[in-house]
């Protein structure tokens, strides 16, 4: 079991710096993330991306603000659990909780701060008819563990990153590779097209464009799928199909929590903490909603600040505590270091 | 002066709302859709208008000439599901005076 003061949900942006203000306070934080990196959608959407309405940076990327904010913690010493989804709540009589991943992951906090800002992302899944029967029979939407792909006949189908990436990772790893895409064109890094491209004049993936999978056929598990081109279908022989369209954010298993829900987002008292209807469960960033909520990343932080101090409180009733400043007190990480500013020295000039 | 232009917008029940559009706040059909609370939060406009969700895919009824698809929207069209030769990404079209009397009809949220 996974011991924490403030189990956070979500490691994008508000996340990730609820652990800094969590830290000042001396209160330690995990983060559940179902994506295998933190960032969010600012690591999974745009990473390349730049912001320009973050306090003090004119502009910066996103994928580097996730790097600042990761720095920035690291002293803090967050624990991580990644690639999971947070999906069982359940509160004990002494007002804690335990979160379980959909991996029977258990994490035992004192305060959950919910930060899932859109949702969970999942993978867009193809409108074929019986597709839900195949998955993990031969269906994969994500290249989790590229070995299960060793000397197998593989189908990928999508036009962007991800598709033309494990395109070119699997064509070592896979007995055959085959790359299906609606169109001629593929969206991607120039670098990896133009890889795709040499791998297919050398034999190593197989194109069909333009062409859609339209059905999926096997008896339990995948056998073949049937391509479609402008009305003329043809059966192409496959133990594996993986379609790479993107990922979609969901709610997810959040929304059975018991907790009150608008318009797709969580209902919050932001007159006071950002608490939801359930006592110790806060919700920050964009997966919350109030009178005049503003979806934004510099939003999102203040709302993790106020939760952190309302954990404290609530961690420790009657205890005194005034605010500090870090320009005058520091930050003393949990890692033992120690960042305050540099004293003034008196001396006397001869 | 910039003046407001109407839109009609069919929703995802079929319904039609006319509605009228400001050309000076840098607006796209996404943000208008959403501004008049046409389709439920958390269903549209997911990427923030970055062409990379089309979860603000939409038809376009009539001939009002749009500004070509970039690159971006183009790319995401092929991806998205739904999609036809009228399709288009809400939030790739801005809202100026040259679209007046626009009659759009939003996709199914996949």
């Amino acid at each position: 079991m996974i011991e924490t003061d403030i189990l956070i949900i979500g490691a994008g942006p508000t996340g990730l710096f609820a652990v800094f203000e969590a830290g000042l306070l001396q209160l330690k934080c995990h983060i559940i993330d179902a994506l295998p990196q933190p960032g969010g959608q600012l690591a999974e959407l745009y990473p390349k991306k730049p912001i320009f309405d973050i306090p003090g940076y004119p502009e910066v990327l996103a994928g580097d603000l996730v790097t600042n904010l990761m720095e920035q913690i690291k002293q803090f010493q967050p624990g991580f659990t990644l690639a999971e989804t947070a999906e069982t709540i359940d509160k004990l009589d002494d007002g804690t909780f335990i979160v379980t991943t959909n991996k029977g992951t258990k994490h035992h906090a004192k305060a959950v701060a919910i930060a899932g800002g859109l949702g969970t992302f999942e993978p867009r899944k193809p409108a074929i008819e019986n597709i839900a029967f195949y998955e993990e029979k031969g269906v994969e939407y994500f290249v989790k563990d590229p070995e299960l792909f060793r000397d197998k006949n593989i189908v990928i189908a999508g036009g962007g990153d991800s598709a033309l990436d494990w395109s070119i990772f699997l064509s070592n790893v896979a007995k055959s590779v085959t790359l299906v895409h609606r169109r001629n064109e593929f969206r991607g890094a120039l670098d990896s097209v133009e890889k795709v491209q040499e791998l297919k004049k050398l034999g190593k993936i197989n194109l069909i464009t333009p062409a859609e999978v339209v059905a999926i056929n096997g008896k339990d598990h995948v056998e073949s799928i049937v391509l479609e081109n402008e009305g003329v279908q043809q059966v192409f022989e496959t133990d594996y199909f993986i379609p790479l369209f993107g990922l979609t954010p969901k709610l997810g298993p959040i929304a059975n929590w018991g907790l009150e829900i608008e318009k797709n987002a969580i209902k919050v008292n932001n007159a006071l903490d950002y608490q939801t209807n359930i006592d110790g469960i806060y919700a920050i960033g964009d997966v919350n909603i109030y009178p005049g909520k503003l979806k934004l990343i510099l939003c999102g932080f203040h709302e993790a600040t106020l939760m952190c101090q309302s954990v404290y409180n609530r961690i420790n009733p009657g205890k005194k505590y005034v605010l500090k400043y870090t320009t005058v007190s520091g930050v003393d990480g949990f890692d033992g270091t120690r960042k305050e500013a540099e004293k003034a020295v008196v001396k006397s000039i001869d | 002066m910039m003046r407001d232009i109407t839109i009609k917008i069919t929703d995802r029940e079929g319904v039609v709302h006319e509605v009228q559009a400001p050309t000076d706040m840098n607006m796209n059909i996404m943000e208008l859709v959403r501004s008049y609370e046409l389709a439920e939060e958390g269903t549209i406009g997911i990427c923030g208008g970055m062409a990379m969700c089309a979860s603000c895919q939409c038809y376009v009824l009539n001939n009002i000439p749009l500004p070509e698809k970039n690159p971006d929207e183009e790319a995401m069209l092929w991806e998205a599901f739904n999609v036809k030769e009228n399709s288009r990404l809400g939030c790739q079209i801005h809202i100026t005076e040259d679209i007046d009397g626009l009659e759009i009809e939003l996709a199914p949220f996949e």
